[in-house]
């Protein structure tokens, strides 16, 4: 039993490996700038965790893709690629702050407890698409959720093109694309006198209500199962294609809570540079390589989400000291994500390996 | 009118060249089994690449090739972690993707820096067949990279159907234990596809940046690339129905552009909207069509030992 335990461990070191590996090759790609990598990773430390500020910037980076990682873990789980998190978070963000806005004269809480369920149902509609398209018409889920962060991207960038923009830039004739910014009774409690906000609790609190959720209820366990083997499933008198469509719809709700929260909390408002990932910062990829990082568990997505909070709030700072682009930090996602899958082959291996010694025995 | 449908398909013609390039690529990988979800992170460094060396050496035939090795060393990347490693390939691909898009911006940001424009590949008129009224203006007024990537089509469709390598190819795709039992080498063939495929969609990306827009941004492509795997479905992995999908793609995306050039009243998000909604829509028709993909798309192949 012991040599099963030592086998556990080093299985879950394997996104620690992957993690390193792309930090080599990024400290490879920043000698080749001519920077000291040495004077980048303190730089890129210090911004992540060198004062309280630094540290509550990053628990609030963190959280985004916590929801999002989180959404991740039960599509994957269910063997469905959700890659739809850019739509999801435009979806909640979105629909939740055209609800602040239209009824700024209700109880600052009672529209904070509407804003977040609208931002929920929407992502979970939006996703709901992407499942429904996949289970009833075998359309393929990633191509469909790549072009729903499209339809979605452009969709918002039209609203705040007009529609919703802020009154104010309209009369400055500035036109700037932002809506005005939401009510401030609508804003989510601060915890300590940082940035950091409330929507961390919520989403730490989700992410134990996936864990029970996947691991300790009859639903949890058939959209696991039908990840598993979707033949054994369907002939064990599972609805395949209805729990397919769950798994879609929960997924796509904790991204667009996500996104809500990510107005409410953070941003108060919102706005677009034109492109697609203006308003995200590309968070709907940062949490499929949170949940990844994380092994597709919802309790260790909070860990690895913090850990690309951590990245992604030094990389700022990185960037300002030692002029390396923060866009370094998206390659090293991208390879991250790459020696992940990579290594799963490897870590089958090494099981088979074992579980033949053991019958051997 | 009659200019305005000219102009229209010419533009259409012209358009339809990255993502013929790239969805052929793919569908030949595909019908070896392997499914690369990366093609658009691939396209980007390609366009990179390409738009770079010309930038700074001015030869256009640099900026090819330099788009034809990157896109190479992609694919050796792509193929090693599919095959080799035998990865989730819709996971992997997603990786690529995000690696491709994040090392272009971040190549952009430090080598280049601003947006700068270059002189990309001019149109070249074919002698005689230009001057046919109208057809002549449509199809034989294109640079080069239009011309080979409709030359691509047929080639594709030969070598696919007409040779042992296509056949070796297919039946990789299709049943992979068959072919290994008759003494085909699966992994050289998918690497050799997915190799390929990843030059193609390095010159799908140059086409962009060094003939078509002449420009290099973060994120180029805007998501063309994952288009282009949708055509390959919508191809039905033939060759020449992945061309009329990205005639369907470049006609629906020219009359976009010459919407917004007219300045006709619709808001312009939702005319790019356009293309995304025509890629979901066309997905799920052909669900009717039953038309069933590669048997061993997506799955690794394990020797039964």
């Amino acid at each position: 039993m012991k040599y099963r335990n030592i086998r556990e461990i080093s299985m879950s070191l394997i996104p620690l490996a992957a993690f390193l590996l792309a930090l080599l090759i990024g400290t490879i790609m920043i000698a080749f700038l001519g920077a000291n990598p040495l004077i980048a990773f303190q730089a890129l430390l210090k911004g992540a965790f060198g004062s309280m500020n630094a540290i509550a910037d990053t628990v609030v980076k963190a959280t985004p893709l916590l929801f999002v990682g989180l959404g991740i873990c039960i599509a994957f789980r269910a063997g469905v690629l959700n890659i739809g998190g850019e739509g999801q978070l435009v979806a909640g963000a979105l629909s939740a702050t055209i609800v602040c806005l239209n009824f700024p004269n209700l109880p600052g809480w009672i529209l904070i407890i509407i804003a977040l369920t609208i931002g929920l149902l929407c992502g979970a509609i939006w996703a709901g698409i992407a499942g429904f398209l996949k289970a009833y018409f075998n359309v393929n889920e990633i191509l469909s959720t790549i072009m729903l962060n499209y339809i979605a991207a452009y969709g918002m960038n039209y609203l705040l093109s007009g529609p919703i923009m802020d009154p104010l830039q309209i009369r400055l004739g500035s036109f700037i694309p932002q809506t005005a910014r939401l009510p401030q009774a609508v804003d989510l409690p601060r915890l300590i006198p940082t940035r950091l906000h409330f929507g961390t609790i919520i989403a730490i609190v989700f992410a134990i209500l996936v864990y029970v959720f996947l691991w300790r209820t009859t639903i949890g366990f058939r959209i696991r199962m039908i990840g598993q083997n979707i033949q054994a499933s369907r002939a064990s008198g599972i609805n395949v294609q209805k729990y397919m469509v769950l798994a879609f719809i929960l997924s796509g709700a904790l991204v667009g809570l996500g996104g809500a929260i990510e107005v409410l909390g953070v941003h108060h408002r919102i706005f677009t540079d034109g492109s697609v990932s203006g308003f995200t910062g590309s968070a709907g990829f940062n949490g499929i390589v949170a949940a990844l990082f994380g092994q597709l568990h919802p309790i260790g997505t909070i860990p690895a989400s913090l850990l690309l909070g951590a990245l992604l709030t030094g990389a700022n700072k990185m960037q300002r000291v030692v002029q390396v682009p923060s866009a370094l930090i998206g390659a090293l996602n991208g390879l991250i994500v790459i020696f992940v899958v990579g290594s799963e082959y490897l870590r089958r291996r090494q099981t088979r390996r074992v579980e033949r010694n053991e019958l051997k025995k | 009118m009659e200019a305005i449908i000219i102009g229209i398909a010419k533009s259409a013609i012209r358009l339809a060249t990255p993502y013929l390039y790239a969805s052929i690529g793919e569908t030949i990988g595909q019908l070896s089994g392997v499914l690369n979800l990366g093609v658009d992170g691939v396209m980007l460094m390609g366009a990179f690449s390409a738009f770079y060396t010309v930038l700074k050496t001015g030869n256009l035939i640099l900026g090819l090739l330099a788009a034809i090795v990157v896109g190479a060393i992609f694919g050796l990347l792509i193929a090693f972690v599919n095959v080799t490693l035998k990865a989730e390939q819709g996971i992997s691909g997603i990786g690529v993707y995000i690696f491709g898009l994040g090392l272009s911006s971040f190549l952009f940001r430090t080598m280049v820096g601003t947006v700068e424009t270059v002189s990309g590949f001019p149109p070249l008129s074919v002698p005689l067949l230009s001057n046919i009224p109208i057809v002549g203006e449509i199809f034989f007024q294109q640079n080069i990279l239009v011309y080979g990537a409709f030359a691509l089509v047929p080639l594709t469709w030969f070598i696919l159907n007409k040779t042992p390598l296509g056949l070796s190819i297919r039946a990789v795709g299709q049943h992979p234990e068959a072919a290994d039992s008759l003494g085909v080498n699966i992994v050289h063939i998918r690497y050799l596809t997915v190799i390929f495929g990843g030059m193609l969609s390095g010159i799908a990306g140059a086409s962009l940046s060094i003939a078509l827009l002449n420009v290099f941004q973060q994120n180029l492509t805007n998501g063309m690339g994952f288009i282009a795997v949708a055509l390959v479905y919508f191809g039905a992995w033939r060759p020449l129905s992945v061309l009329s999908g990205a005639l369907l793609f470049s006609t629906v995306n020219a009359i976009q552009i010459w919407v917004q050039v007219k300045g006709i009243n619709i808001p312009s998000d939702f005319t790019l909207m356009l293309p995304y909604i025509v890629t979901i829509a066309v997905l799920a028709a052909m669900a009717k069509r039953r038309i069933h993909p590669p048997a061993a798309l997506n799955k690794p192949f394990e020797r039964g030992e």
